[in-house]
């Protein structure tokens, strides 16, 4: 870590793609970062709030990402340079601040880091590839492919923030973020110890987005993104490599992300040289760039994981300057789960028309074929002496499992969905288990226990838990208060006692008008079963806190 | 070690917890030390719940992808026996195995006994050596935490590895914490021992 703040430009340190991105914010000079954690971004946070006084930014971790993002937006609105880091689904939860964020734009630039998890490696829900949000919000989005652009972008970001006086955000995928390489540093932007003080300045035509004011804001940001478009076009970042983009074999690739490095390994191996058109700029696309490079070709292999957005474009611009030019992309290159570098090997040989030894997919190696085997797959489990096997023992005990519905959620316990602990019934997004446990409760009157954590709670669950109480319905719900974000790093939340005087959930339950309400340590096992049965047969919404900490945390 | 090597892949395979990230970042630090360039790739999060964790190292004259491509491993660590089924998918005849003879086992699955698993691991290559790490370091060192510092470093004394074993030494003064470092220093002298 004590690496991350070297000052000394000469030599390379390696750096994990979320070090090298605060490197970035740190060298273009932030001043202020906010962020909720969350897998593959964790590490964003967790290194700021390691560093923050010593390096003179204010950093906070916020009760969720909408929060996060507005802390980010005033401090933008104050002129102070801002970064706020999230995972994919946090940018769902904080994109109702997103889009006026893009009309008022930005005084004190402004960069939002967002990761996808293609493969779903830690994250459940969906396989999110948030690129068309840029369409939605009109918001630029750079795709970085390796560490050293994760460094890089992010300081490019800042001055397109800069700039254009917009916020700019750098998508990554857990490969990119969760890559190591060698990273060339640059000099650290002196800070002010303490941080630097902002300046809100009055100017209601800038911050407020109000009829009529709002669709001249609109107008406003078209016109941004034409000319963010113009230095998107020059802009080093969207770059042509390997031969010259000349008609000679009639063929190229466009590629971004963590798949150009797929690409130029896959040329490397195949011994071929194609021209690769890779895409540093999502959004805008450097449009002209691209039908130069299309417009001698015969075909053209879009190379992208996930959803076809790039294809998309391709064949639209294809329109224009080559109208016989075959797209070819999903073809050959599978949508769902992340790419393999086999893969990627596998669709360039077959687009060039040579012939590899074993191609992805041929029987003849194929993996389970050739072991005879079948291997049971290891799934995540809670860990031993996790005060959350309590809670689940005291449930086992209590109800009969198959007439109760059990609520699941993001946290730790979404690994209740598990054998051998098979206590979940649904699982959808942060918050949600509260909210769906009232609707099945209205639709059904069935009984039901849904599970929500502490974080989870802060984040997204009190309003679920209002609205339960308002329109009167009376599910179980057990707050599982381990006094931490357990899964994504043990990073602390406004319950967890980092700072003295956490906010007691106890008392904010009470206060959304819940009668029936206990707050038990599960190792009183006796207390809590009865607890559970007693509740389970109430009339109003009941709710028992489950307090007894995370093994991680220190008390 | 060769400068011209033109790239050399590692895969170390294992459970959630068995310090895979450390190894990685001890065999980055001694890669760049000796002027090669990397790329490595790792898992955090939910993954680490004790669910199986690979990490990938790839270090060369100039490496683009942070992932082993199927078959084009060079050298497969294994921290737990089982964990190497699924690691086969990265090995060919040229692959050499160096397996921790350690077994974590699947909630509500048989373990998969050592002799079925060489067996099918012997269909792609015969340069398997499995070596009681877990064993040896809790007894002569009291403790197993150290069995993948052991297992690398004993790797790199036989040559698996195309680092030399003094640049390994170095990098793990760099990276291990100090309050850890004595134990591993320990580790990797058992292990020059072999």
């Amino acid at each position: 870590m004590e690496e991350l703040l070297l000052n000394k430009p000469e030599g390379k340190v390696i750096l994990l793609g979320n070090e090298a991105i605060v490197r970035g914010a740190l060298e273009a000079g932030v001043n202020f970062v906010s962020t909720y954690p969350g897998t593959p971004a964790s590490e964003i946070g967790d290194l700021f709030f390691k560093i923050a006084n010593k390096v003179g930014v204010y950093f906070e971790f916020s009760t969720n990402e909408k929060v996060a993002l507005e802390a980010g937006i005033g401090a933008s609105f104050s002129g102070l340079k801002t970064l706020v880091a999230m995972k994919s689904f946090g940018l769902n939860v904080a994109l109702d601040a997103l889009l006026p964020f893009l009309y008022t734009g930005t005084k004190g630039a402004t960069v939002i880091i967002v990761a996808d998890d293609p493969s779903c490696h830690s994250s459940a829900q969906s396989e999110e590839n948030i690129r068309p949000i840029s369409y939605l919000a009109h918001i630029p989005i750079l795709e970085p492919s390796d560490p050293q652009e994760c460094k890089d972008f992010t300081k490019l970001a800042f001055q397109i923030s800069e700039k254009f006086k917009i916020p700019v955000m750098i998508r990554t995928t857990t490969r990119v973020a969760h890559q190591r390489m060698p990273v060339r540093l640059n000099p650290i932007r002196a800070t002010r110890p303490g941080g630097v003080v902002g300046k809100f300045v009055k100017e209601p035509k800038r911050f407020i987005t109000l009829p009529p004011r709002v669709l001249e804001m609109k107008k406003e940001l078209l016109e941004k993104i034409e000319k963010i478009k113009q230095f998107s076009e020059k802009s080093p970042i969207n770059l042509i490599g390997r031969g010259q983009t000349s008609a000679k074999s009639g063929k190229g690739i466009i590629t971004a992300g963590v798949s150009y490095l797929y690409v130029m390994e896959a040329l490397k191996e195949l011994k071929i040289s194609l021209p690769v058109l890779k895409l540093g700029f999502f959004y805008p696309l450097p449009e002209e760039k691209i039908k130069n490079f299309i417009k001698n070709f015969k075909k053209v292999l879009v190379i992208e994981e996930l959803e076809p957005y790039l294809e998309k474009e391709v064949e639209r611009l294809a329109k224009d300057v080559n109208c016989k030019l075959k797209v070819i992309g999903k073809d050959l290159i599978p949508e769902v789960g992340e790419l393999k570098p086999e893969q990627v090997t596998s669709a360039i040989a077959k687009f060039t028309g040579l012939k590899i030894a074993c191609p992805v997919g041929s029987r003849r190696l194929s993996f389970g074929e050739n072991l005879k085997l079948k291997i049971p797959r290891r799934l995540p489990q809670l860990c031993p002496g996790c005060p959350y096997w309590l809670v689940i023992s005291a449930i086992k005990k209590a109800v009969d499992l198959k007439k109760v519905i059990f609520g699941g959620e993001i946290g730790c316990y979404m690994l209740f969905g598990n054998s051998p602990i098979n206590l979940q019934d649904y699982l959808s997004c942060m918050g949600s288990s509260v909210g769906i446990a009232h609707g099945i409760k209205k639709a059904t009157g069935q009984k039901i226990i849904t599970f929500v954590g502490d974080s989870s709670f802060f984040h997204a669950g009190i309003p679920a838990l209002i609205n339960t109480v308002f329109n009167k319905s009376n599910p179980l719900i057990i707050i599982l208060e381990n006094r931490t974000t357990a899964m994504t790093g043990h990073q602390p939340h406004p319950g967890a006692p980092v700072i003295p005087n956490g906010i007691k959930i106890e008392e904010i339950v009470r206060a959304c008008g819940v009668k029936n309400l206990k707050a038990i340590d599960p190792i009183n096992q006796k207390e809590f079963i009865t607890t559970i049965k007693e509740f389970l047969n109430k009339k109003e919404t009941s709710v028992i806190i489950a307090q007894r900490p995370c093994i991680w945390i220190k008390k | 070690m060769d400068k011209k090597m033109k790239k050399f892949n590692i895969l170390i395979v294992g459970t959630g917890g068995q310090g895979q990230i450390t190894l990685l970042q001890i065999l980055t630090e001694a890669a760049l030390s000796e002027g090669y360039d990397i790329k490595t790739s790792e898992l955090h999060g939910l993954s680490q719940r004790g669910g199986s964790v690979e990490v990938h190292l790839r270090f060369g004259k100039k490496i683009y992808s942070p992932l082993v491509s199927q078959r084009k491993a060079d050298l497969i660590i294994g921290l737990e026996m089982q964990e190497c089924l699924k690691a086969s998918y990265y090995a060919s005849s040229k692959t050499n195995f160096m397996i921790n003879k350690y077994f974590v086992p699947i909630p509500l699955q048989k373990i998969i006994p050592e002799d079925i698993i060489l067996k099918n691991l012997k269909k792609f290559t015969k340069n398997i050596e499995v070596v009681p790490a877990t064993e040896i370091c809790q007894k002569k060192l009291g403790t197993n935490v150290v069995a993948g510092v052991y297992l690398i470093s004993l790797s790199a004394f036989k040559k698996l590895i195309p680092l030399n074993p003094r640049t390994i030494l170095k990098s793990i003064k760099k990276i291990i914490p100090e309050k850890y470092l004595e134990l591993n220093l320990r580790t990797f002298e058992l292990a020059k021992k072999g």
